[in-house]
């Protein structure tokens, strides 16, 4: 199991991304799911930096767990913020016309399209978001 | 995330390497806002995208709206696999045109 804490702004997208592709690398993990967790990452980091902490910020940690028998991957993004289960929104309308569309809610979504799990769970005053991906 | 552009006339071609995301997204609706003046037609060349998050979409459809909204055209252009799947499951590929 690897982890990484730090502050939760989006200018620490960049620095969690390359910490957790580089253990995905060492696993030889394909390029495709590499890319994909990366863009899971960019989503869900993005609402902890932008939402959990209203007015003020706080720290975020993600767990990083490699089952290479199984070839899965598992990644947890805590934070100590306020309680918000993201699988309780509701999809987003994805055929409306361009004049119609609302870009909130697409972020999530896309994660939910491209991993092939995630569970939340709220434990001792923390949010816990996981993402399971096989590898 | 780098932009390459390329002005012909009334043609302009942005070439994107690297990923389009929460951090880099901002940069290319720089050029969208600010670049677009007496451009019609706009190509925009994934050949090196990386992928595409949210943040990006959100930036494709502003830069559609605005070529839209006088008349232009807007394309995208050498998209790989998982770019294509963000597309496809968000329903873009029914509203941008991708070559």
């Amino acid at each position: 199991m690897k982890e990484l804490t730090v502050e939760a702004v989006v200018e620490n997208i960049p620095r969690v991304t390359a910490f957790i592709e580089e253990e995905l690398e060492q696993a030889a993990c394909p390029m495709k799911a590499i890319m994909q967790i990366g863009l899971a990452i960019d989503e869900l980091f993005c609402n902890i930096a932008r939402y959990a902490y209203p007015g003020g910020t706080g720290s975020a940690t993600v767990r990083l767990e490699i089952d290479r028998a199984a070839r899965m991957a598992s990644l947890t993004f805590i934070d100590g913020g306020v309680p918000y289960n993201p699988l309780e929104k509701k999809d987003p309308d994805v055929t409306l016309s361009a004049e119609e569309r609302q870009i909130g809610g697409l972020g999530i979504f896309l994660v939910k399209k491209t991993m092939d799990g995630m569970r939340y769970e709220r434990r001792d005053g923390k949010n816990l978001l996981t993402i399971t991906k096989k590898i | 995330m780098n932009i390459t552009k390329n002005l012909n006339g009334t043609t302009l071609e942005i070439a994107l390497e690297g990923r389009l995301d929460t951090v880099t997204a901002p940069e290319l609706e720089d050029v969208v806002k600010h670049e677009l003046d007496g451009v019609n037609a706009l190509t925009m060349n994934f050949s090196k995208l990386d992928y595409i998050s949210s943040a990006g979409l959100r930036v494709l459809l502003s830069a559609h709206k605005i070529m839209a909204g006088k008349g232009g055209s807007m394309k995208v252009t050498n998209v790989n696999e998982i770019v294509h799947e963000v597309f496809e499951v968000t329903g873009f590929e029914d509203i941008l045109t991708i070559e």
